[in-house]
């Protein structure tokens, strides 16, 4: 057996033979989930949600992060909280409902009381609790240690000490920026988003969301579909702007960017929209160039961008734009919510164009994801060979002279560093 | 129709009733049997089939809110003939499904057009995990036409999130 497969490291990158292998058990073993709990969702900053969806003062919204009950809400004032959803008095979840406008929060369990901006807010009569129960805190609900934003992105962390979010977040926010520039107006999240469970480890995702190399094989039938309604367009308007490739952007974060095969609402028209929609999608692209200049203005038009921030949150501007994080329920389970983000005045059969072409590739009914989902719980079962066959290959392109391609698999290689340096020495 | 006729009326529901019901059962038996390009005929043309995003209401519009599944009739023949492709790559293999209706009700009736609920649970077995799916469908189906023709199909999922992860089958 080659050398580099019997080493006790998860992680191996032999850069001189050309070689990064990854061990199976990362995606199998309990202890490695324990440890990520321990040493990844712990300590990064994870996201919470987008100030779209608490538009308004005491606007309320449950969610579970980094495998905590949170609550994500505006106070009375306009101040944006993250409570642990976990009552002072016995712990159970303060707030039971998925999103709502409150003016307070009520256990039902004992009947405490809180203002929404967590303080302590009930009155008992004399004799029930001391004085020192109303102070110091220690009734009120409890803060997520760190909360913060960046361009209406809201991430929390449970590190107290962590870098800050701007930090942390390093080249991510360029491209951030590309999303969040693509309205005056802002963005917003559109609807309700998509909930649903995928029987593979959560790293499965994480790669195949950025992975180019199997857009081919996995999504044929995708393809024949834009081709076969006329949405397929493989001119790339703007020739001097090739293929990207793949962007490294710092702490586990990566990018590919491409030029786009589909259409886009913001703003590359396809022939099955329809010549009205020409004229429309134009002005969005002009008024882009206008604001931004020639050359970021087409890239915001014309480009796909597929970015992992390190280490669950996935912003994929595409033929739609999905923000998409996950977390692990076990080895072999993750539970993924995926919401659309659009224009904040946004035009009414733009919109609407937005969200089908979002879900004919998007989600659980559309024309691919099910086949990556397919595709990564195949893996999973195949690791039940692990002992026999244990190492993924994550080489691709590494020989190659210049940037990487964003078929490559560089961008896989940053997480996976990254995994491995935030692992240290893994059980 | 809604109640509000006499017993000859009712006799009168009863018989379209069974004849709807037949209608669904020949459905779920055409999905059951992976007869899927059969099953897409029975749909009129400009039908539509949606699956709306879990929790909201049964109204809901799909121009502004994200749906699991919004197919125009264009759509829809592309989903079916997706699904009879190798490389749509959950379907393959092909997973085993069952289709169960019940409550079967006419809530409307315009010109010929009747507007049918009936509550559903779907099965679908592949690797040895069994999927279940269940809700209520909402109809329009043109009574007139014979055999009778879906105008659409609205299925409202009764979970409260999607935990079998992939809607790729007909539910």
């Amino acid at each position: 057996m080659d050398t580099i497969l019997t080493t006790p490291q998860m992680v191996v990158e032999d850069p001189q033979r050309h070689l990064f292998r990854v061990s199976r058990r990362a995606f199998t073993d309990p202890a490695v989930l324990e440890a990520e709990r321990r040493n990844i969702f712990d300590h990064c900053w994870l996201y919470l949600g987008h100030s779209s969806e608490i538009a308004n003062d005491c606007d309320f919204i449950t969610r579970n992060v980094g495998g905590r009950e949170l609550i994500f809400n505006r106070d009375r004032a306009g101040a944006v909280h993250a409570f642990l959803n976990t009552c002072p008095h016995r712990g159970a979840m303060v707030v039971r409902e998925k999103k709502g406008n409150a003016l307070s929060f009520r256990c039902f369990y004992h009947g405490w009381s809180f203002n929404v901006n967590g303080r302590f807010a009930s009155r008992f009569d004399e004799g029930n609790y001391g004085k020192e129960h109303y102070g110091g805190g220690c009734a009120d609900l409890a803060q997520v240690p760190r909360l913060e934003s960046y361009r209406d992105f809201w991430f929390v962390n449970f590190d107290r000490n962590a870098m800050s979010l701007a930090d942390y977040l390093a080249g991510a926010k360029e491209y951030i920026d590309l999303v969040a520039d693509q309205a005056e107006a802002g963005m917003e999240i559109v609807g309700s988003g998509q909930q649903y469970v995928i029987n593979a480890n959560w790293k499965l995702l994480a790669e195949n969301s950025i992975d180019a190399f199997h857009g081919f094989p996995v999504h044929s039938t995708y393809f024949d579909y834009l081709k076969n309604i006329g949405s397929l367009r493989m001119d790339s308007v703007g020739s001097e702007f090739t293929a990207r490739g793949m962007t490294n952007l710092g702490n586990g974060h990566a990018v590919i960017e491409y030029a786009s095969p589909w259409g886009r609402p913001i703003a590359r028209w396809v022939p099955s929209w329809g010549e009205d929609k020409r004229e429309q999608v134009e002005r969005l692209r002009k008024n882009l160039i206008q604001r931004f200049g020639e050359e970021r203005g087409l890239r915001i038009a014309e480009f796909s961008r597929n970015m992992l921030i390190f280490p669950n949150l996935v912003i994929n501007d595409i033929m739609a734009i999905t923000v998409r994080t996950f977390m692990p329920d076990a080895p072999d389970k993750m539970t993924v919510s995926a919401w659309a983000l659009g224009a904040r005045d946004e035009d009414h059969e733009l919109r609407k164009l937005r969200l089908f072409n979002f879900l004919e590739f998007l989600g659980p009914g559309g024309f691919a994801t099910p086949d990556d989902q397919e595709a990564l719980e195949n893996c999973q079962r195949g690791y039940r060979n692990l002992r026999e066959a244990g190492w993924n290959d994550i080489s691709k392109g590494m020989p190659r002279q210049g940037p990487p391609m964003n078929d490559d698999e560089e961008q896989m290689r940053c997480f996976w560093r990254q995994w491995r340096d935030r692992m240290g020495s893994v059980p | 129709m809604n109640g509000d006729v006499g017993l000859g009326g009712l006799q009168r529901d009863a018989g379209l009733r069974a004849r709807i019901e037949d209608f669904l059962y020949l459905e779920a038996d055409l999905l059951d049997e992976w007869r899927i390009e059969e099953w897409f005929a029975l749909f009129a043309e400009g039908a539509t089939y949606e699956v709306p995003p879990t929790g909201e209401a049964d109204e809901t519009d799909p121009a502004t809110s994200l749906f699991y599944i919004a197919d125009d009739y264009v759509r829809l023949r592309e989903r079916v003939g997706r699904l009879t492709k190798k490389e749509a790559h959950s379907e393959f293999p092909r997973s085993r499904q069952r289709h169960m209706i019940s409550n079967v009700r006419i809530t409307g009736m315009n010109a010929g057009v009747a507007d049918v609920t009936c509550n559903f649970v779907t099965y679908r077995a592949k690797r040895g995990v069994v999927d279940t799916y269940y809700g209520k469908h909402l109809y329009r189906i043109d009574c007139h036409a014979e055999p009778f023709r879906i105008k659409s199909k609205r299925s409202v999922l009764g979970m409260d999130m999607l935990y079998p992860g992939k809607l790729t089958i007909i539910i």
